[in-house]
């Protein structure tokens, strides 16, 4: 029997070490800190890391629909959709552009895994900020016609007053006690 | 008076809460602003409700009136009938309300339906006889106005192969013009025997157009030209003959004149062509910015002040400057920036992401 996963040999990655966020001691207080690349990554995967956990059973269950495991032993960011140095920062510019990478090359995913992506961050950072969301260059079959979806804040707006993409996004974005 | 001689800025007359979610698209009452009967103007928002705003004798804006509990998602697109005795809505929730001022209230006459799904604009002609609307379908439908609030949906095209973001009826000639997801501009006119409507011209890539999503478009106050803006990032200018459109000769095309380029930092969502010729822009980078004509375009005049003057690349054909750029006109997006029609002040609303509304007055500094 053929198995549905399509993408079977995922290439696992180390997870990278943290980096410890020191405090200098005659730090000012008040002092506004300054949003980085870091800062980003941990209110993507960190801080929330059931954001994680759950886009990843969010691609299992929706797209890789006939998996008889739905318990997928890695991460999306063991899988290398998402890495620390895909993020750009500017936070004098208040700018983030993300760039992730389906897995799978016809992952017809990456528009919700990107929308998801676009909320979280959304919900996460002051309104300032202007964010971009796109699909790493050679990764998608059809990555033009995601960026441009996903870039659209219209199409965006519109799919987040729709019950199905909504409840997708929410169902991912929802805290997992597990 | 010649613009370009002059130094302008952009004065803030006040900032309009109420709408508790982004405001898309606002739309100025053209009945109001003369006669003794203060300006008016209708804004709508994510936030399902549209809402009319009235200058009072005290020198500030107030909102007159909440239209809610019709739309059941996001209204995207409002505009008033040529008598402004109308109103109409467009929403996602798929259907177009159509609104009636009876004695102090607004109130919802009647409700177009036959989109599939988003309506995301309306327009009504200058005659105030026909309608167009537009959205995420792909589809651009032309209603007829019938007497008792009655609307009679005349023609449905296809043409546009993603979903339309603007219908916009030429000033003068029923003409009617739709920019689209599918990076086009289509121009559609009625049959000869007029009993249904086609479309006549798309302008695309290869007709000098544009790359991306086209968001706006809006006329010169001749009609002969036409300015529309893109995720692209640039404005483009097109022109028609305006002697062989108006003898009804055949069909007079529309040629791309020139492109402003190097202006805008992301998407422009908003364009709107002043009744004495000033372009005024709305953009994702929180900016308006304001372009005009450059009659004698050999001529550049700088100024200490106004440096970001810079001549466009055509040579030959009229080149257009920027006049002025309002950096943080919004904290967020500016979705939509709109001339009034008052004949005294250069008066401006711009409506944004950050749920706000501002009134502005471009004044000449001496």
């Amino acid at each position: 029997m053929v198995s549905g996963l399509i993408n079977p040999n995922s290439v696992v990655y180390e997870k990278k070490e943290r980096r410890i966020r020191s405090a200098p001691a005659d730090a000012d207080e008040y002092a506004v800190e300054l949003i980085d690349q870091q800062e980003i990554f941990d209110i993507l995967f960190l801080n929330i890391y059931s954001f994680f956990i759950n886009l990843e059973q969010l691609v299992l269950i929706h797209h890789i629909r006939d998996i008889k495991d739905p318990e997928h032993p890695y991460s999306l960011e063991e899988l290398k959709v998402i890495t620390e140095d895909v993020i750009e920062v500017d936070d004098k510019q208040s700018y983030v552009c993300v760039t992730f990478t389906p897995t799978v090359e016809h992952c017809n995913m990456a528009t919700i895994i990107g929308l998801c992506l676009r909320v979280k961050i959304m919900r996460s950072l002051p309104s300032r900020y202007k964010v971009d969301i796109k699909v790493a260059p050679g990764t998608h079959a059809t990555e033009a016609v995601v960026n441009k979806q996903l870039n659209d804040k219209e199409r965006v707006a519109a799919a987040l007053e729709n019950p199905n993409p909504l409840d997708m996004v929410d169902e991912c974005l929802a805290p997992s006690y597990n | 008076m010649d613009l370009l001689e002059g130094r302008f800025e952009l004065k803030e007359i006040q900032t309009l809460e109420g709408h508790t979610d982004r405001v898309w698209s606002l739309a100025w009452n053209p009945a109001t602003g003369s006669a003794g009967i203060p300006p008016m103007f209708a804004s709508c928002s994510g936030d399902k409700t549209v809402r009319i705003w009235q200058h009072s004798g005290l020198q500030s804006w107030d909102c007159k009136a909440v239209l809610e509990e019709t739309h059941t998602r996001t209204v995207r697109s409002c505009v008033w009938s040529p008598s402004g005795k109308l109103l109409a809505t467009a929403s996602f929730d798929a259907t177009t309300a159509i609104w009636e001022q009876i004695g102090g209230d607004f109130e919802c006459v009647s409700t177009l339906e036959g989109h599939e799904n988003e309506v995301k604009s309306v327009s009504w002609s200058a005659s105030g006889s026909l309608l167009a609307t537009c959205g995420r379908d792909k589809s651009v439908w032309v209603w007829e106005v019938q007497p008792g609030n009655e609307f009679d949906c005349v023609s449905v095209l296809q043409g546009h192969t993603q979903d339309v973001k603007m219908v916009q009826w030429h000033p003068s000639i029923d003409m009617l013009f739709s920019c689209s997801y599918d990076n086009t501009i289509k121009v559609w006119a009625e049959d000869g025997d007029g009993d249904d409507w086609q479309c006549v011209q798309t302008l695309g890539e290869s007709n000098n157009g544009h790359t991306s999503t086209v968001w706006a478009l809006s006329f010169s106050p001749s009609g002969d030209k036409m300015v529309t803006c893109s995720d692209d990032l640039t404005l483009k200018i097109w022109g028609t003959d305006a002697q062989r459109m108006h003898s009804g000769d055949g069909y007079a095309p529309w040629t791309h004149i020139c492109t402003l380029s190097g202006y805008h930092d992301r998407t422009i969502f908003s364009v709107h062509w002043s009744r004495e010729g000033i372009i005024a822009s709305g953009a994702a980078d929180d900016a308006i910015r304001f372009f005009v004509e450059d009659k004698e375009s050999s001529i550049a005049v700088m100024d200490a002040v106004m440096v970001t003057i810079v001549m466009v690349s055509e040579v030959d054909g009229p080149s257009y400057k920027l006049l002025l750029k309002k950096e943080k006109a919004h904290d967020m997006d500016v979705n939509s920036v709109q001339w009034s029609s008052l004949e005294n002040k250069r008066l401006l609303a711009s409506a944004s992401d950050d749920g706000t509304i501002k009134i502005w007055e471009l004044v000449s500094v001496p």
